[in-house]
């Protein structure tokens, strides 16, 4: 079975709220290597005017693959996680990402293609929090097909 | 840390110049702060099952490491206001040993009405791009 080009234009309800929290903030920006205090003391990133300790510029990541799962992990919609690679990825912060956020994120299918048995799939996570919008994430999978 | 002043900026300037070194380790801990346990970047056996060398690095691992020198030059990394990359090659970490990436940031664009500046990344193993079009716009002080 391959990709399931009618779930393009879908868009999906509001997720559970996602709760930012200092030490995840400080245990993913140690993962990728990102030393600048505003990730891991709250007094530096009110220095720079930010609240709390922010999130490292691809931690939205982590909020919209749970967003992305829903697409993903349903069958019907024929994605062979086995089959995907990790084409693009795109981040816009309308507001860095801090701690004590609840985030909810929407999550769009913007397009399927398919063109010799590779099927390009692209989502789009809206995230906001009370006071507005957050970031968008945008994500493009490539799914190879069973003969490819 | 200081933040760069846009009457100070010229197109093509370096902005800063990294190398990092993958290995197995680094990847299972990010694994473990994104919850991405996709097998392929730590089981060879999954791996070499679906048509790869061996053990590769997750693409957002990469991207998350290559971005910290313009987060640094900027003085501030809640000053990143977009972030994009295509992922052109795998990165794949041996065993024993590690993978070096290579990350170069030049200076590709400034927009003074906006108070923005484009960082342009290349992001190479062994002279190959393993991102493409790694390109970070960033607001400057």
């Amino acid at each position: 079975m391959g990709v399931n080009l009618s779930y393009a234009g879908r868009a999906y309800p509001p997720t559970q709220p996602y709760a930012v929290g200092r030490e995840h903030l400080h245990d993913f920006a140690l993962a990728v290597g990102a030393h600048h205090p505003a990730h891991h003391d709250a007094d530096a990133a009110r220095a720079l005017g930010h609240p709390d300790v922010i999130a490292s510029p691809t931690f939205a990541v982590v909020i919209a693959q749970r967003a992305e799962a829903q697409l993903i992990s349903d069958p019907e919609a024929g994605i062979d996680f086995s089959r995907v690679v990790h084409a693009e990825e795109r981040f816009t912060h309308h507001r860095p990402i801090h701690a004590g956020d609840e985030l909810v994120t929407v999550l769009h299918v913007d397009s399927i293609t398919e063109r010799s048995g590779l099927a390009m799939v692209t989502t789009r996570c809206e995230i906001t929090a009370d006071d507005g919008k957050v970031a968008t994430v945008v994500s493009t999978l490539a799914v190879r097909g069973e003969d490819a | 840390m200081s933040r760069p002043s846009i009457a100070d900026l010229t197109i093509g300037q370096s902005v800063a110049q990294r190398t990092i070194t993958v290995g197995r380790a680094d990847l299972v801990r990010y694994a473990g702060a994104s919850k991405d346990f996709n097998p392929i970047h730590w089981n060879d056996r999954f791996a070499r099952e679906v048509g790869l060398p061996g053990v590769i690095a997750h693409g957002m691992f990469t991207m998350g490491q290559a971005v910290n020198v313009v987060s640094d030059w900027a003085g501030d990394p809640g000053a990143i206001l977009e972030y994009g990359v295509r992922f052109t090659r795998p990165v794949p970490v041996p065993d024993p040993g590690h993978a070096t990436v290579e990350v170069d940031a030049v200076l590709a664009a400034v927009d003074t009405e906006a108070g923005t500046a484009r960082v342009d990344l290349t992001v190479a193993v062994d002279g190959a791009r393993v991102l493409g079009k790694a390109q970070v716009l960033v607001a400057l002080g």
